[in-house]
């Protein structure tokens, strides 16, 4: 059902051109639309039809983690690869966090998240347990058990109030 | 062209330039994917906001639809780069450490001492 509205309204802002839309554009969106979630709900082993995502409250919070800690993260992490780029000082290396988040949405953003902000890397996710377990590759280690704090911050509360 | 456009371009430009050094300065291909995903990223978002602010200022100044267009567009293009560019990178590392490329110069790699423990194939 996200899909659905998400593709329709992608397809309207793409096909806007100022002025009013065509009926017929809005055939074509439905139709469209209808295509994909179909065709995602085939790929999606959960299989639901769940009108969980398009609640507000999660969409208003998404919006405020885009444009609150994740593009701050996100401009601490340029200056800081971009310094390490002219210095040449680094210590990577591989570590393993126990995120905590069960829904796979939850783990796609968090996985997303930790790739655009500092110094880290997600590699390799394992979600054969209960909960996801992040490999993720860090420039700098400065410890080799890490919380979770330490390696991305708040982004994992903000991941589990936006999608779990 | 008002001057916040050019200063947008610059930013841009300076970190996509950025990123392409990383290519040359560091060691392996995760250090590499940090450069390349991060800085470019943000230069291109920079540089897409240029064309915002760009169209912006025409659609104030003139007033035609089409500037909207561009705008609205190009807003979608950074939500695109934004999600396509962190998976992308997430894939090529994956890639890299199942078909055996190790981190160089790590000081540690708990993901192949987890895969080792499983009895897996990556080294």
């Amino acid at each position: 059902m996200v899909i659905f509205v998400l593709s329709v309204a992608t397809y309207l802002l793409l096909a806007w051109s100022g002025g009013g839309i065509d009926p017929i554009e809005v055939g074509i969106a439905v139709a469209l639309g209808g295509v994909m979630a179909g065709l995602a709900r085939a790929w999606n082993p959960e299989r639901s039809w769940t009108l969980a995502g398009l609640n507000p409250l999660r969409w208003i919070t998404f919006i405020l983690y885009l444009f609150l800690p994740f593009l701050w993260g996100m401009i601490k992490a340029n200056f800081d690869v971009a310094f390490r780029v002219i210095t040449g000082k680094i210590r990577p290396g591989i570590v393993r966090i126990d995120s905590g988040l069960k829904g796979s949405l939850a783990q796609t953003m968090l996985a997303n998240s930790i790739t655009l902000t500092p110094g880290t890397l997600t590699v390799d996710v394992d979600d054969s347990g209960e909960t996801g377990i992040f490999y993720v590759h860090w420039i700098n280690v400065t410890d080799e058990n890490p919380p979770e704090q330490k390696v991305y911050g708040s982004f994992g509360k903000w991941a589990r109030r936006v999608a779990e | 062209m008002s001057t916040a456009v050019i200063i947008l371009l610059g930013i841009g430009v300076a970190f996509n330039f950025l990123g392409t050094v990383a290519l040359y300065r560091f060691p392996d291909v995760y250090t590499r994917l940090h450069g390349t995903t991060k800085c470019t990223t943000f230069g291109s978002i920079f540089t897409s906001a240029a064309v915002v602010v760009f169209a912006l200022e025409r659609y104030f100044a003139t007033g035609e639809g089409r500037f909207t267009t561009l705008t609205v567009h190009v807003i979608i293009a950074i939500f695109a780069l934004l999600i396509s560019n962190a998976t992308g990178a997430h894939a090529i590392a994956r890639s890299a450490h199942r078909s055996g490329v190790m981190p160089k110069y790590a000081v540690v790699d708990r993901l192949a001492e987890d895969h080792r423990k499983k009895g897996g194939v990556s080294a």
